[in-house]
């Protein structure tokens, strides 16, 4: 057998592999492998694993209490002097001499708290809403949909800004609450989007003509098939409810609780008004905060990318 | 076209009549009413009684709608609780400090944000690509509030480059005549007072351009990307046509609808940056009139008109940018 017909069958070999491998693979299985090859997915998950780590054993990383207010740290505290780093509080102390490596532990916790909290139910209302749009239609799909529209012509912060003022007292519900209403248009306009997109589907018709119940066709068939891009979503809302959180804090419309260890009220509040004092009470919360934000950015985008037909091979 | 706009302006009038009603059912609803919001808390039955009677509370809730709106297309937003002055003056008074801010910001954003996004485009994969990608998505996962500070810090403090805060320099002898103290020191040759007013625009700007501009550079890289994968640019280069040629005609034409959307999009959101980018430099704008209604007791007649306003430039971009798709797009203008 000559060398060209061996190399010829085995690159068929090859390719015949791989067509058997792909024509097999769902389209979840095949986003997920492209997820694992890509490495700013990588770099975004790892991201998010560190500090959900760092929230969850928060407790054991922490060297202190982040309430309690040290002896050794308010001695030395002034309006104008904010100890730094000393031996037993590696960065020292906050303006109320409290551990500042401890509070930013704890902060992981508290932030993540805020920022799930947050998405889940602007997630959970919106794809109430638009899974009512998309199933029922008619009247009911307009009546939705405009009231999306007039919560979307104004800017979001502006929006989570109002919705504070609205409660005569600012608490850190009110904070998440805000914050989670804001998104819920952006959720409900998705899941109707893609809902409308699967009624004229195969499958859709296929459960049409064997006779299954509407409702049963909006909640099997076509709500599992819709929540796709609405996680991605989710995974992008995540970055902007910390983003928004801190926006709100600064404002001083945040959590009242001076005890409450957040990143956005650490730098929203004592990280600006101490900033010519002591910028690294700015500097560490506003680091976190980027660097949470950046990697649920990187996770939710490449999970669109992961996700987009084109890229299928 | 005709039928696009005008189906777009009834929309429109809609959306805007949709908020304004929830605006009025909005403020009815506060715990106490508007009457205790304008009073406090110590008030006696008989002033209540009287600014009842005095405000048509007394009236039928739909009677009082009627002259809600009414008083909305003429302007009559009442007074201000905090100052008393009638709240269209009010805003009035901040709107052009606001509105020379947000145009310095979106210049800056649309001037730097697209040949960014199409330079990073032709050097896909390359070092210039990269630098932009990580540049833009630090920029949209940054806090902007902390950069206008961390800007403040190194630039004024440190360097001295730019002063620290405020429209302009205390002192500056400028005249007051449209309130864009910019243009004003044109129009009145008091050139000294512009360019300080320019000066203390930089810092703001920039702050307030962050968002919009790496997101401008984002969609733009993203679509330009898009096109040259397009088979038309493929065709365009098979005949041979001079490489300018397809940039222009075919590449930036087919590539900037989606840029010309979300430039809308941000725009309509400016205010919303505003409110933190004039809190960290002091402006004493819109944003600072948001601020200043919420902090305290809520001034609630400004912050009302606030939110009309705002949802009316949000939905007057929009249309624009609808508008603007036309001259783009000659498919549109048919349909």
């Amino acid at each position: 057998m000559s060398q060209l017909a061996e190399h010829k069958r085995r690159r068929i070999d090859e390719l015949t592999a791989r067509t058997a491998e792909a024509g097999g693979v769902s389209l979840f299985r095949d986003a997920g492998r492209r997820l694992l090859r890509n490495p700013t997915a990588i770099v975004g998950a790892t991201i998010i694993l560190l500090f959900l780590i760092m929230a969850i054993f928060a407790p054991l990383v922490a060297p202190h209490d982040p309430v309690q207010r040290f002896p050794e740290l308010t001695k030395d505290l002034t309006v104008d002097s904010i100890p730094g780093a000393t031996a037993g509080h590696p960065l020292g102390s906050d303006p109320l001499g409290r551990d500042f490596a401890s509070r930013m532990v704890y902060g992981a916790r508290q932030t993540m708290f805020v920022g799930v909290l947050a998405t889940m139910i602007g997630l959970l209302l919106g794809v109430l809403l638009g899974a009512i749009a998309g199933a029922v239609g008619g009247w009911v799909d307009v009546v939705i949909m405009r009231f999306t529209d007039v919560m979307l012509a104004l800017p979001s912060l502006l929006l989570a800004i109002t919705l504070v003022a609205l409660a005569r007292q600012s608490t850190q519900w009110t904070v998440i609450l805000a914050v989670a209403i804001v998104n819920v248009p952006i959720f409900a306009r998705l899941l109707r989007g893609s809902m409308l997109a699967q009624r004229e589907s195969d499958h859709v018709l296929a459960a049409r003509a064997l006779g299954v119940k509407p409702r049963d066709i909006a909640l099997r068939h076509m709500l599992p098939n819709s929540l796709t891009a609405v996680i991605v979503q989710a995974t992008l809302t995540f970055a902007v409810a910390i983003l928004d959180a801190a926006a709100l804090s600064f404002l001083g419309l945040g959590d009242p609780d001076i005890n409450r260890a957040e990143w956005g009220l650490m730098l929203g509040v004592d990280g600006v008004r101490y900033f010519e004092v002591r910028p690294e009470l700015a500097y560490f919360p506003a680091l976190a905060i980027i660097l949470v934000a950046l990697g649920f950015t990187l996770l939710g985008e490449s999970m669109r990318e992961a996700l987009d037909p084109k890229n299928r091979r | 076209m005709v039928r696009v706009v005008s189906r777009r302006l009834i929309q429109l009038v809609i959306t805007l009549i949709a908020l304004t009603t929830l605006v009025f059912f909005w403020l009815r609803s506060l715990p106490g009413g508007p009457v205790d919001a304008l009073l406090g808390e110590r008030a006696t039955p008989q002033t209540r009684e009287l600014l009842i009677k005095a405000l048509g509370y007394d009236q039928p809730i739909w009677v009082q709608y009627g002259h809600f709106l009414k008083n909305v297309v003429t302007g009559n937003f009442g007074n201000s609780i905090r100052t008393g002055e009638p709240v269209m003056d009010v805003i009035g008074r901040s709107f052009p400090a606001t509105f020379e801010l947000a145009l310095a910001a979106i210049i800056i954003a649309i001037g730097l944000g697209v040949p960014l996004g199409y330079l990073a485009a032709r050097h896909r994969g390359r070092l210039l690509d990269n630098a932009t990608i990580v540049i833009t998505l630090i920029g949209i996962s940054i806090p902007i509030f902390f950069l206008g500070y961390l800007l403040k810090d190194w630039l004024t403090q440190s360097l001295h480059l730019f002063p620290p805060s405020g429209r302009i320099s205390t002192g500056t002898d400028n005249t007051d005549v449209t309130g864009f103290f910019v243009l004003d020191g044109l129009l009145t040759r008091e050139f000294d007072a512009s360019a300080d007013a320019l000066w203390h625009l930089v810092l703001p700007a920039l702050t307030l351009a962050t968002i919009p501009l790496a997101i401008i550079i984002r969609i733009t890289r993203a679509s330009v990307l898009d096109v040259l994968d397009a088979d038309y640019i493929r065709t365009a280069d098979a005949k041979g046509l001079r490489n300018p040629t397809i940039r222009k005609r075919h590449v930036l034409r087919n590539a900037l609808l989606p840029v010309v959307t979300i430039i809308g999009l941000q725009t309509g959101a400016l205010l919303a940056g505003a409110v933190l980018t004039e809190k960290v430099y002091n402006w004493g704008g819109l944003g600072t009139l948001i601020t200043d209604s919420i902090s305290g007791s809520r001034d609630y007649p400004v912050l009302q008109a606030l939110i009309l306003l705002a949802a009316l430039v949000f939905v007057v971009v929009n249309l624009l940018v609808d508008l603007s798709y036309a001259i783009i797009d000659p498919r549109v203008r048919v349909r």
